[in-house]
């Protein structure tokens, strides 16, 4: 039997063994994502993401058990941790966090390397989420590195994206920055047994009150790509602010309720097929892009090349320049 | 594009406290440019095999300070057979009377290093452990 109809099949060996395969990129890899591609599309996609040490992993522990005792769906986790840039080694750790998870069939943890993305998750996070959807798996929860100010690409692969916050990491105009702050669907601040709680929660509401509701609009090299939302006013999806002690379980249902409701929101609003839409095409793109990359550096000239890069480096031509004579042959 | 890393478990099974060494290794590791998942103090063997097959790793480091090792890798061996992982090579680090050693690796594993060991002959035995469970 092949490897993705065990998967099919609920078997978990071939699941962990596809993962590898589809992060490595390996034409058997490409091979099993066409196959299992016609069986996504049912899970719901939770982002989770936050600065560093705010409890992101503490946090996706409790909302895994809470969904496991309160739900029969199986809940999968895909936790990205950083690679050197030097050595492309990494650490990853996610899952001292999340110890009361093991024993679970219904649960499968997997640890990811960012491998040189940027944007706070992976390039192959996307298609490692696929497999996951194929195999049953109907919550999938993607935590994301230890996120700055704009590490917002989860927002874009994710339904719902939660971001924490916990007291005492800045004022109130790190709060009205652009960035991670408006990616949120649901905000978090975790560790609300720490002094300063109050300080945190009323900087972000007073964020939410400033903000006009607007669309979602991705900018898309370039290419500004709305997803849309009613204009109605009372259809408009304010971000709920919930309090949580995520080492303690404490305010861990609330979160998973504004979640619920989000999803609920998606649904009725149609951004749940809006944000499908948006997701499949952004990947579509990127694998265009990189296969377009892929062709052009096959077919040219090995020494024109090189040489470009000389002019370009002894500022006898700019790289745009460089370019045009690249792609027209010279 | 395909990219092949090798992604190493570096697990603390057993009651004792000391995880400097296990940090260290997985550092090295680290640095060598593995991908290692790190699972943190007192593991059982369940949780350990359940981490292994999930994460679809290379090779597993154990760091076993407490004695009790006789007990915990017949054990986490065992597991791994019954998950259909045997391919995967195990190694201990850590405190192991020499007289326990050739009844460790009769058992099964591939490595035992003691304090003082160094890191790139580690790295070394690693990276030919992974290769072989590729091949």
């Amino acid at each position: 039997m092949s490897l993705t109809q065990s998967l099919l099949e609920g078997n978990r060996l071939a699941l962990a063994r596809l993962l590898t395969q589809v992060e490595n990129d390996s034409p058997e890899g490409r091979a099993a994502l066409a196959e299992l591609f016609p069986h996504t599309g049912k899970a719901h996609l939770i982002g989770i993401t936050g600065a560093p040490g705010t409890g992101k992993s503490s946090l996706v522990n409790q909302l895994a058990l809470h969904y496991r005792r309160n739900t029969d769906k199986k809940v999968a986790i895909v936790a990205v941790d950083p690679s050197s840039p030097f050595t492309g080694g990494a650490v990853l750790g996610d899952r001292v966090r999340m110890r009361d998870l093991s024993g679970d069939d219904g649960v499968f943890i997997r640890s990811m390397a960012s491998r040189g993305s940027l944007g706070g998750i992976a390039l192959k996070t996307a298609s490692l989420v696929q497999v996951f959807d194929a195999a049953g798996y109907e919550v999938i929860i993607i935590e994301t590195v230890g996120a700055g100010q704009s590490e917002v690409d989860v927002a874009r692969l994710a339904h719902t994206t939660v971001v924490v916050e916990a007291p005492g990491l800045g004022d109130d105009i790190q709060a009205i920055k652009a960035g991670i702050l408006e990616i949120a669907d649901v905000l978090v601040v975790n560790k609300a047994d720490r002094p300063g709680v109050e300080n945190t929660e009323r900087a972000l509401r007073s964020t939410l009150e400033l903000a006009h509701p607007t669309k979602r609009v991705f900018r898309h090299h370039g290419k500004a790509m709305t997803i849309a939302g009613s204009t109605i006013d009372s259809s408009v999806w304010i971000p709920p602010i919930n309090k949580t002690v995520a080492t303690g379980g404490q305010g861990i249902a609330e979160v998973a309720e504004s979640i619920a409701k989000h999803a609920a929101h998606l649904r009725q609003s149609g951004d749940w097929a809006a944000r499908d839409r948006a997701r499949l095409v952004s990947e579509m793109e990127a694998l265009l892009r990189e296969t377009l990359m892929d062709r052009f550096l096959q077919n040219v000239q090995q020494e024109n090349y090189e040489e470009m890069i000389e002019k370009i480096v002894n500022r006898n031509i700019s790289p745009h320049e460089a370019v045009k004579l690249l792609l027209n042959g010279k | 594009m395909t990219e092949k890393k090798i992604r190493v478990l570096v697990a603390k099974p057993g009651l004792d406290g000391h995880d400097r060494g296990a940090k260290v290794v997985a550092r090295a590791l680290r640095d060598a440019g593995m991908e290692v998942i790190y699972t943190g103090l007192r593991q059982t063997p369940e949780m350990i095999a359940e981490a292994a097959l999930q994460e679809d790793v290379d090779v597993i480091g154990l760091s076993i300070l407490s004695g009790a090792h006789m007990a915990l890798a017949p054990r986490i061996l065992e597991l791994l057979q019954k998950n259909g992982q045997e391919r995967v090579k195990v190694f201990i680090g850590g405190i192991i009377p020499d007289e326990d050693m050739p009844r460790l690796k009769e058992m099964g594993i591939t490595g035992i290093y003691g304090p003082g060991a160094s890191t790139e002959d580690i790295i070394k035995d690693v990276r030919e452990a992974a290769q072989l469970r590729n091949t």
